[in-house]
């Protein structure tokens, strides 16, 4: 089995805009290019960090090997299945998180993860032993039966997160995982995202936070305006700078003198 | 192997009994709201148009014959001799008398004198009544009948209908069959159509609106079982809340209708086996429809909005069954979508139940049904409108 479980070739994604969005964005063109010709890969057992300001694309790209959107050109091998050919085996090979995934309101956790276990074709005793470690590991025993709805943020993101890997996903995608949380919530998930790396997990963040790259991640991808602009191992990367003021000098090379 | 299908089922069953105020409101409250409004509708109508049971009309009159008076006092009329005629009327106007007769002074000669075949103006018998008087009105109707008979019997030469046995030949059973087949469509259709609007643009549009419907898309699961799953447990809700409505419309249908007895009792197993067939196939064709919608809607809101106009053209499809004298004839009419639920029905309670017609209906409507699910499919699978802001 060959290293390489996330093999990203060529993405592009487009929008179209209504004239109402092309005002915003002050531009007469009819289509945004969200990304562009995005290429990377991810090994086993590494978290690889997407870097980038907002609007870079970060998001799209996620979406795009979540299969929630189809890319326009490209493709992306998960774990051997194509994103554009096998959307269903791509679903149950990832584990997915973003704040645009919401949960029911009305239903409790504990009634949600038996219900994506059931969706994701989860054996009943590997789901409860599994649903006892991870509700004991972020405390969400105490509060199982609770309704969604009366569940504080921080609670709402740990089931949310427990949620997403009910069938225990080889890749684990996470769109900015700590952005609203409070600095122990965020501790948890990054701790628990380290835990995933040393269990063998692949495990894909994208962020804007420049201190979580440099101490979560492997190998790093900095993204601008929709195409990748360097991606490799952290020290590769920021060549003896901070990662803060190597990125700098990409974007005023990207963007020329704006920033 | 878990079906996908069956979990999503099972989430909208919970989702939907779980909450026991939603329950409760969609399920029972429709059928005890019709319930007593019908019965509260129906005596209402009742009383507002009879007057009590003893009630005597107070009459009075200008120059009464005594050929008339005998039988005034016998119809149950109180006859006062009319001291002044003007002030009479004013009574009248006032509702504090019913009813004032005015007869030629020479009423009994005049009228023994006339000639019909002379064409001379026929003796004039005057009454002053108040039609916004419901005892005014009784009283007028006494009046006039009484002296309808009297003149008849003074030149008898034919009677209608005179003796006391049955003239009108139907039975119970086809009035019943008639006016539910005129009425029970229409409400049916509305019926079901509110069943399904109270769950479907929550249960796909509410899905999108609150982002919940991603959480389901990135999971392995089928979109084609995604919508058979929501598809199935809202026609149960439907049904159910459609079965609550129509029972309460069928039990206040006596005291609505003043129908004697049990409505039902005309009707056999097999039609109600019929109806079962047709309502049930009417259900999924009307919440398929509802869901595609759903699904297209960005919120709640908007897809109730878009949902109006469709519901407006099941209710105008409902009223034909009030025209057109039972169920169509041409098996065309069978094949289009609403018309051919409703006349289904009309044939069904109009004790007219063909199985050809009937079997036409439900297979189109699950045809109907099929391409609708393939619809809310491809819906599902499509970014720009499972995402679009």
């Amino acid at each position: 089995m060959s290293d390489l479980i996330l093999d990203v070739q060529g993405l592009r994604k487009t929008f179209r805009l209504s004239s109402k969005q092309q005002k915003i964005e002050k531009t007469k063109q009819k289509v945004k290019v969200a990304v562009d010709s995005l290429s990377f890969t991810a090994r086993r057992g590494e978290i690889f960090g997407l870097l980038g300001p907002n609007g870079a694309g970060k998001t799209t790209a996620l979406r795009l090997l979540a299969t929630l959107i189809k890319p326009d050109a490209g493709d992306a091998l998960v774990d051997g299945a194509s994103i554009v050919s096998q959307p269903e085996q791509v679903r149950s090979r990832i584990g997915f998180l973003t704040s645009e995934l919401k949960l029911e309101d009305f239903f409790t956790p504990n009634y949600l993860y038996d219900f994506f276990s059931d969706l994701h074709q989860v054996p009943d005793e590997v789901r409860n032993s599994r649903k006892q470690a991870l509700f004991s590991r972020f405390g969400i025993d105490q509060f199982a039966e609770v309704k969604v709805a009366d569940l504080s943020t921080g609670m709402k993101q740990k089931v949310s997160l427990v949620i997403s890997i009910v069938h225990d996903p080889d890749i684990i995608i996470f769109d900015e995982p700590t952005n609203g949380l409070d600095v122990i919530t965020a501790k948890v998930v990054t701790d628990f995202l380290q835990e995933l790396r040393q269990l063998g997990k692949t495990v894909v963040v994208s962020t804007h936070i420049f201190s979580l790259v440099e101490k979560l991640c492997d190998r790093v991808g900095i993204i601008i305006d929709g195409s990748m602009a360097l991606c490799g191992a952290l020290d590769e990367v920021c060549q003896g700078k901070s990662l803060e003021d190597r990125f700098f000098e990409l974007y005023v090379e990207r963007m020329g003198s704006e920033a | 192997m878990k079906n996908g299908m069956f979990t999503i089922f099972r989430k909208e069953l919970a989702r939907f009994f779980g909450d026991k105020r939603t329950a409760l409101g969609t399920i029972l409250l429709p059928g005890v709201l019709i319930f007593a409004v019908y019965t509260f509708m129906g005596s209402a109508l009742s009383s507002q148009f009879s007057v009590d049971e003893d009630f005597v009309p107070v009459v009075q009159a200008v120059a009464l014959p005594d050929s008339l008076s005998t039988l005034a006092g016998q119809a149950g009329l109180e006859i006062q001799s009319a001291a002044d005629v003007d002030q009479a009327k004013t009574l009248i106007a006032d509702q504090e008398l019913d009813l004032l007769a005015v007869f030629p002074s020479d009423f009994d000669a005049q009228v023994s004198a006339y000639d019909v075949s002379s064409g001379a103006p026929a003796p004039a018998v005057e009454l002053y009544y108040n039609s916004a008087s419901v005892d005014s009105s009784a009283a007028y109707e006494m009046m006039y009948t009484l002296l309808d008979s009297y003149e008849s019997s003074l030149s008898n030469k034919f009677d209608v209908n005179p003796g006391s046995q049955v003239y009108d030949l139907a039975t119970d059973a086809d009035t019943a069959g008639t006016f539910l087949s005129s009425m029970m469509p229409m409400l049916l259709m509305l019926f079901l159509f509110s069943g399904c609007m109270a769950t479907a643009p929550e249960s796909i549009a509410g899905e999108k609106e609150r982002g919940t419907i991603a959480t389901l898309l990135i999971t392995p699961l089928k979109r084609s079982d995604l919508a058979l799953g929501k598809i199935f447990a809202l026609s149960i809700i439907a049904l159910l809340s459609g079965l609550s409505s129509t029972i309460g419309t069928l039990l206040s249908m006596p005291a609505l209708m003043q129908l004697e007895g049990n409505v039902g009792a005309a009707y056999t197993p097999v039609h109600y086996l019929a109806l079962c067939l047709i309502i049930l196939s009417t259900v999924l064709f009307l919440v398929a429809c509802i869901s595609l919608i759903s699904a297209f809607a960005k919120t709640i809101k908007e897809a109730q909005t878009y949902v109006t106009p469709l519901m407006i053209l099941a209710m105008v499809v409902g009223v034909t069954a009030m025209f057109g004298g039972g169920a169509s004839a041409n098996l065309w009419a069978y094949f289009i979508p609403f018309y051919n639920s409703v006349q289904a029905m009309v044939g069904i309670f109009a004790l007219e139940l063909n199985w050809t017609f009937l079997l036409v209906a439900v297979v189109s409507n699950l045809v109907y049904t099929a391409i609708g699910v393939w619809g809310l499919t491809r819906m599902f699978g499509s970014e720009k409108i499972m995402f679009q802001r």
